[in-house]
């Protein structure tokens, strides 16, 4: 197995050079910009979606586009999809790769969010309703409540699309953790290149665990029907 | 008091649901809405706290257009109980019994204090308080669903087909729990049930609505056994309506005979064929045959006053002595009705 | 026309056959074989263990755990870091598409079983099925339609994951947003998405055909039903 010798090689070089820890261009500064751009682009995601797909969800109409909105959006190619940006906005700024990044973590969201408030039990809406609660409050104590579960793994697909896809954007000129491994086979550093594939995967679990993390704390043990409580 | 004058629900597409419906619901008192499917029960039902508004016509509540109320305003003074419960299952079960009073703005403690009284009127046991409602049983969760429309103590109470989805057993428990509590509050309650015998049960008065949203008869459950305003009311009613009928006659007048009863372990000849062996306490033990004083045959009882005719008879038939032992609450031997006075009553029954 | 930048269609034509490598049309073929064989491979290898799931029960939360893992792995880095094992070769971007599938395609094979009436398997078992009878004349079937729509979801990705295997020279029309990069043109990337996101709706289309001819039950009952 000579390629795990040189992989390990690879790691000890990347991580063993105190080089890669300080500066513009050190881990730590990569980590945070590429925290930065996911988290940008997430949070305007979810500011787009969760509202549109709740009020989808919420009165019916347009649900039957969300889906197919969603499906046609996964067909999207996201390289194509960035050098198209770029070369139109030209690369000025970060806004040409954001754009394109919420583009692509909007649909999970949306169609999650849609299918969660859709999804919830009619005799619990007539309930909510039959007691006097508000649209505003039908939506915001019962179904979102209700539906928490879905729209959080609607968010947590799109954080995987957007942790991903802002590492393949390293390609067209943006920072983060995607410039060792871009750069890195550009110039045949692969100890640069399996460095930076190392902390990008483990950027992701990171991300996959928080979102777990979300999950367990924001759901009721009610919806989740998780054991162990009184 | 509820009043519907003149109601009706036409959909966009012509369909009729209900038709010129006009009937009272009086203060207190339960009116059970009845009939098959596509009767517009649920519909009527609903009209009173406007989930659904009504093309024509006025429905009133004391007297006050509910046209006129903002549908929440009005739904939170009207406790609403439906078929699953509709319990919100992110909410622990005090929580849900307190939604009302949250609405209303009642302090957290003052609301979860109501919800944890209701909690026992209701005859859940207070630890639930802290469950989620999927740790809760079907029957469990409808009287929690109960609960939670009495949370506000609202004078009018809506139950749509309440004890439908629950088995059996448990359906019988909640219906008498339901009477029970309606003994203690007198709360105006509008009942939609498919289920004639829950109709009978429950109604103090009972609608049969026909198919297009038509009344067919409006009674009180003993009239309307005996007096089926038609053929359609007659078919619902079913089968054994004579029978069903004799519930609303009483056992107060029945008569018995006392001189039947014998101490176990006493011997001896009586021109009886069939004698009530009785123990120490009074309590039935058996049927003698005079044929053959060795054996004890089984027995029958009801409680005199309280069970209906239909027990009393009932009893009978669960007796190859063809009598019924007639017992008080706790159980001990107060007579025997024989064949002869069954048949008496029985014969007043029909006149009567 | 000749002195201007090429129209879409003129640059398309001058470069659909060039008999080079880069070809539009060998792009494309290589794309279909890159994104295709991955799929086959996911459905060799998820139905057994998505059966096995569905066995043993105890076997799937530990699976699943595992397969949320695996799905969120970045396509980047895991291509950059199998180069180290197989090399700058198509393998390179198949194995690692197959996994995303096999993390779409178990949960959706445990779920179509799931969905299998207990009355309908009770009384196969009734009727004296071997178990796996059972399983190929009746339990198989009636998961079908929720195991194609694990398929349709993992081809139409596929397709489109194929294009970021550019970045390590084994992308299919991926090669057309790369190159369109490195000497600024428009034209390719728009042909490069049109035609990724037309393979991906053949690839769709196709699936949802085989729902339709594999299932036809499925259809009678939602027009029955509406």
């Amino acid at each position: 197995m000579s390629w795990v010798t040189a992989f390990l090689g690879w790691l000890a070089e990347f991580f063993g050079d105190g080089a890669n820890w300080t500066g513009s261009d050190g881990i730590p500064a990569r980590l945070l910009e590429h925290l930065e751009f996911s988290a940008l682009a997430l949070a305007l995601a979810v500011l787009v979606a969760v509202p549109l797909g709740l009020a989808i969800g919420h009165t019916g109409r347009g649900g039957m586009l969300v889906v197919v909105a969603a499906n046609l959006a996964r067909a999207l190619p996201t390289l194509g999809l960035l050098v198209m940006f770029v070369l139109l906005l030209g690369a000025s700024s970060i806004w040409p790769v954001i754009i394109p990044l919420v583009l692509l973590a909007v649909p999970p969201i949306l169609v999650n969010t849609y299918e969660g408030i859709k999804g919830v039990d009619p005799e619990l809406r007539d309930a909510a309703y039959g007691m006097g609660l508000r649209g505003g409050q039908v939506l915001g104590r019962v179904l979102v409540p209700v539906a928490l579960p879905l729209i959080l793994l609607g968010c947590r697909l799109s954080a995987i699309q957007v942790v991903a896809t802002t590492t393949v954007a390293a390609y067209t000129g943006l920072g983060g953790l995607g410039r060792y491994v871009i750069d890195g086979f550009a110039t045949k550093d692969y100890a640069s290149v399996v460095g930076g594939s190392v902390l990008i995967v483990l950027f992701a679990l990171f991300v996959q665990a928080v979102f777990a993390l979300v999950q367990r704390v924001t759901v009721s043990p009610g919806v989740s029907r998780r054991l162990n409580i009184r | 008091m509820i009043t519907f004058d003149a109601v009706t629900k036409r959909y966009p597409d012509g369909t009729v649901a209900v038709d010129d419906l006009s009937f009272e619901a009086p203060t207190g008192e339960i009116t059970v809405l009845v009939g098959p499917s596509g009767c517009g029960k649920t519909t009527s039902l609903r009209m009173i706290n406007r989930m659904i508004d009504a093309s024509e016509g006025r429905i009133l509540l004391d007297g006050v257009p509910v046209q006129g109320i903002d549908p929440p305003t009005l739904r939170r003074g009207i406790g609403y109980v439906i078929q699953q419960a509709g319990l919100f299952p992110h909410r622990k079960i005090v929580d849900n019994i307190a939604t009302v009073p949250y609405l209303l703005g009642w302090d957290r403690k003052k609301a979860r204090t109501r919800a944890m009284e209701l909690l026992e009127r209701v005859g859940l046991d207070p630890a639930l308080a802290g469950r989620y409602p999927f740790q809760l049983s079907g029957g469990q969760q409808q009287r929690v669903g109960v609960a939670r429309a009495l949370a506000a103590d609202p004078p009018v109470l809506l139950m749509d087909e309440p004890f439908s989805a629950v088995d059996p057993i448990v359906r019988t428990s909640l219906q008498d729990e339901l009477l029970r509590l309606q003994s203690e509050l007198n709360k105006t309650i509008v009942f939609v049930t498919h289920d004639i015998d829950e109709a009978i049960k429950l109604g103090d008065q009972v609608a049969v609505l026909r198919v297009g949203g038509r009344l067919a008869q409006l009674a009180d459950p003993k009239t309307l056994l005996a007096e089926p305003a038609d053929d359609f009311v007659r078919e619902f009613l079913g089968h054994d309506r004579g029978i069903r009928r004799l519930q609303f006659v009483s056992t107060e007048g029945l008569r018995l005979r006392t001189d039947l009863t014998v101490p176990e372990g006493s011997e001896g000849g009586s021109p009886e064929p069939w004698l009530l062996v009785v123990d120490g306490d009074g309590r039935p033990v058996g049927w003698r045959a005079a044929a053959r004083p060795g054996e004890l045959e089984p027995y029958g009882t009801f409680v005199r006053g309280r069970d209906s005719m239909r027990a009393a008879l009932d009893a009978a038939l669960l007796s190859p002595s063809g009598c019924s032992v007639a017992v008080d609450e706790q159980g001990k031997v107060v007579g025997v009705a024989t064949r002869e006075a069954l048949d008496e009553a029985l014969a007043e029954a029909v006149h009567g | 026309m000749g002195d201007g930048p090429p129209s879409l269609w003129e640059w398309f034509g001058r470069n659909w056959d060039t008999g080079r490598a880069d070809s539009i049309r060998t792009l494309l073929t290589d794309h279909v074989t890159m994104s295709l064989v991955p799929v086959v491979l996911a459905l060799v290898v998820a139905l057994p263990l998505g059966l096995a799931c569905a066995r043993w029960r105890w076997l799937y939360q530990p699976t699943s755990g595992l397969m949320n893992v695996v799905y969120a792995l970045p396509s980047l880095p895991v291509f950059m870091l199998m180069i180290s094992v197989t090399g700058l070769s198509q393998t390179t971007v198949i194995v690692p598409l197959a996994f995303y599938g096999v993390a779409v395609l178990i949960p959706a094979v445990v779920d179509g079983l799931d969905s299998v009436p207990d009355h309908v398997r009770q009384s196969a078992v009734a009727m004296g099925f071997t178990p796996l009878r059972r399983l190929l004349a009746v339990e198989l079937p009636i998961a079908a339609p929720v195991v194609l729509a694990g398929l349709r979801v993992v081809a139409v990705s596929s397709i489109s994951l194929v294009s970021v295997g550019a970045l390590i020279g084994q992308g299919g029309l991926g090669g057309l947003f790369t190159r369109a990069y490195q000497n600024p043109f428009m034209p390719p990337v728009i042909v490069g998405i049109v035609l990724v996101v037309a393979l991906a709706l053949v690839a769709d289309g196709l699936l949802v055909l085989a729902q339709r001819l594999l299932t036809p039950w499925v259809r009678a009952r939602k027009e029955a039903a509406s």
